[in-house]
This record gives C-alpha cells, sequence and structure tokens, in this order.
C-alpha cells in the first residue's frame, strides 16, 4: 500500500483529518478494507467510535449527533451503503443534515463475490438521483485535500457527502478460494 | 441499577391507554430541556398535538417524516451528543419491530441518559390497521430484557406510567417503558415541513442561537 510523502497511509491521512474538523464520532458497520482505518481511530481517544447493528442505524446516530451539536462520519462497504436510500432520502437530504460517509468500494477491480459485484452497481446511480457529492479517491495525493475540503462543503452547505475509496487507494480486498 | 419489582405487569395484564392522553401526561413531566424524538407514524401526531400549550409548541421536539424505525437511533446521537441532556424516544410497535437491532446498541453502550417510550397497539395504525407480530404475541419488552435493556417495564396503567416517566428523569438510565395503546385516531397531524422541524430542534437545543 503507497504512502504520502511524510509517510502516512490512507487511513493515517483521513484520521488526522477527521480530528482537524472535529468529526469526533465514528459509528461503523466493519469491513477488511477499513479495518486499518477502524484500528486508528479506537486507538486514539479523540474518537467516541463503535460498531452498529446496521447502517441505517448509525446514519440515524450520527444524524441525532449532528442536531446536537457533535460531528460525525459513517464507515461501511458498498453491500451496507445499498441499505441507505430511504433515510438518505427521508431524513438526510430533506432535513438538510451532513450526514458523512466513507464506503470502501467492493465489486470491482478484482472482485469476487458476485452479490458484491451487483450491489456495487447501484450505489454511484443512487448517489446522483439524490445529488448527493461524492468523490471516489484513487491516489494517495488526492485523499487530504478532498476529504478536507468536502467536509468543509457538507458543513457549509448543509448537504451530505460520501467517499469511495476505491482499491487503487486501498489495495481492495484479495480474492480469497 | 434501579429495581423495578413494583413493575411486574406483562404485556397481556397491562392496561390498554390512549396514545394522546399518555402523551400528554409526559410532556407534562418535561422540564422543557429534555430532547423528545418522535417516531413515523400516529406516535409522532400525538406527540405535536401534545406539545402545543398556550405559551406554544415545545421546541425540544425532533419529528421524523420518514426513516421508519430511525427514533431511537436518532435520540441516541442526540444522547452522546449532549450527555447532560435527557432524551427520550417515542417509537410505534411496528418501528421499533423494524429496527430493534438499535436496542442492542443502546444497552452496549449504557446511554444512561436516554428514554424509550414505545406505544404498542399491535398495529400499523396508519396503514389500515394491519397485525404486528406483537398482536401475535411478541413482546417488546421481553425482547428489551433480552437485549441487556434490563430497566425495561410494562407501564401497568396510567399511574404507573407517570412513575415510570419521573424515575427515567431522575435517575440513569437506559430506560425502556412499554405502553399498550388503542386504536384512537390521533388529535393533530404534525406539520411536515423538515427544515422548519430541524432548526426549530436545534435551537431548542441550544445548537443554534
Amino acid at each position: 500500500m503507497a504512502e504520502a510523502a511524510d509517510g502516512r497511509a490512507w487511513y493515517e491521512i483521513v484520521r488526522d483529518v477527521l480530528k482537524r474538523h472535529n468529526v469526533s464520532l465514528v459509528t461503523y458497520v466493519p469491513d477488511n478494507v477499513l479495518r486499518p482505518l477502524i484500528e486508528a481511530i479506537h486507538a486514539d481517544p479523540f474518537f467516541t467510535a463503535f460498531s452498529c447493528t446496521r447502517e441505517e442505524e448509525a446514519l440515524g446516530i450520527n444524524a441525532g449527533a449532528w442536531m446536537g451539536g457533535v460531528r460525525g462520519i459513517l464507515l461501511m462497504q458498498t453491500s451496507g451503503f445499498a441499505t441507505l436510500p430511504n433515510v438518505l432520502a427521508s431524513l438526510s437530504v430533506p432535513f438538510s443534515i451532513p450526514t458523512l460517509m466513507m464506503v470502501s468500494e467492493r465489486g470491482t477491480l478484482g472482485e469476487f463475490n458476485i452479490g458484491q459485484s451487483l450491489v456495487a452497481r447501484t450505489m454511484r446511480p443512487v448517489l446522483d438521483a439524490l445529488s448527493i457529492e461524492n468523490h471516489t479517491m484513487t491516489r494517495l495525493d488526492e485523499v487530504e485535500f478532498t476529504v478536507d475540503r468536502s467536509i468543509t462543503q457538507a458543513v457549509a452547505t448543509m448537504a451530505p457527502v460520501c467517499f469511495i475509496l476505491s482499491p487503487l487507494l486501498t489495495g481492495g480486498k484479495v480474492f480469497a478460494k | 441499577m434501579a429495581s423495578l419489582a413494583n413493575h411486574p405487569a406483562n404485556r397481556d395484564q397491562a392496561k390498554v391507554m390512549n396514545r394522546y392522553d399518555i402523551t400528554k401526561r409526559m410532556v407534562g413531566l418535561l422540564h422543557q430541556d429534555e430532547a423528545v424524538i418522535g417516531g413515523i407514524g400516529y406516535t409522532n401526531f400525538d406527540l405535536w398535538a401534545a406539545s402545543e400549550s398556550a405559551s406554544g409548541r415545545r421546541q425540544q421536539n425532533f419529528y421524523m417524516l420518514g426513516s421508519m424505525g430511525l427514533a431511537v437511533p436518532i435520540a441516541m446521537g442526540v444522547a452522546i451528543a449532549q450527555p447532560s441532556r435527557k432524551v427520550f424516544a417515542l417509537e410505534g410497535d411496528g418501528s421499533v419491530l423494524m429496527q430493534l437491532g438499535s436496542l442492542t446498541t443502546v444497552a452496549a453502550r449504557a446511554q444512561k441518559n436516554l428514554c424509550i417510550v414505545i406505544m404498542d397497539n399491535g398495529a400499523y395504525q396508519i396503514t389500515g390497521g394491519q397485525q404486528t407480530t406483537t398482536h401475535q404475541g411478541a413482546d417488546i419488552v421481553g425482547i428489551a430484557r433480552a437485549a441487556g435493556l434490563t430497566q425495561s417495564a410494562w407501564a401497568a396503567d396510567e399511574d404507573a406510567f407517570v412513575e415510570l416517566i419521573g424515575r427515567s428523569l431522575k435517575e440513569d438510565g437506559p430506560w425502556l417503558i412499554g405502553c399498550r395503546i388503542d386504536n384512537q385516531k390521533p388529535v393533530d397531524t404534525t406539520e411536515r415541513d423538515p427544515a422548519r422541524i430541524r432548526d426549530n430542534f436545534m435551537r431548542g437545543l441550544g445548537v443554534r442561537g
């Protein structure tokens, strides 16, 4: 996995940007690709981090926390995102809640599970149908700028944003027999 | 941990109460600074109706307009963000059945400042009264206890409900109060204006000035 010029991996850059923006609540449904980010966040007492039973639940917790004055982000994999269209359309978007989402992208560039490859194709159409800002991050040197600017924009415009972590950035999940 | 030995009623023994009446009683016990999240459907409508008074409508309420099942998660998020504020989730039986996992999350985090109130009429009333599985015997309080919410009880009647709400205001939770309710229509309909609902709520919580 690539490192930045200063030696940080993608998940260390993400962690540092979240801290800088005071995004202190991290809810997630776990994923192997996200594991180093989840571990880095749990290792840092700045964050309140815990797993949820469903992505919808995690989104609801983050929405409540934001209305209560705390910023949060939801970490999930592609199949988890596919459970969210109803709550994005009935909570985040109409109530103008800056739901921050980070998705580790399955279903492409070497996917071995047909279900993942099919459900992955619903993600960008859903984001586009709801006009939700989204960025696919493929290069380490873009991570800081993309996450930093997009959190600023989400908060300023009170709109959700979705960061898609491409296997080109993370290495993805390798075929396992 | 608080003992609930004086609230032994099971679902079959609990009196069938009126949703508007007990919501009004609950709102009357609040001190104006507690947050209340109203799940979708008639639970939400009667919270809206019960929160109007001569001095205006209670500002610390959030009314969902969809996102069925998320009253407990949203309330938990508010509770995490504002640990010194008591937060109530009002949810119907059909709604909580959709997000039972959230009860385990509340229990796992031992969210002290959270109280969940379930309005159980055994039906999806707003869609025509089709039966939910609580009508077939599923017991939300039993499910909650098994999820780890040990301070869960059925309100045997209105007096028991008032006592349980009073205790949830004074003592650490998380709490879950099960309420059997009738199939009366709600008293009013929530104004469906999400921007206004959210802005009011955030001002009520002191997040916006």
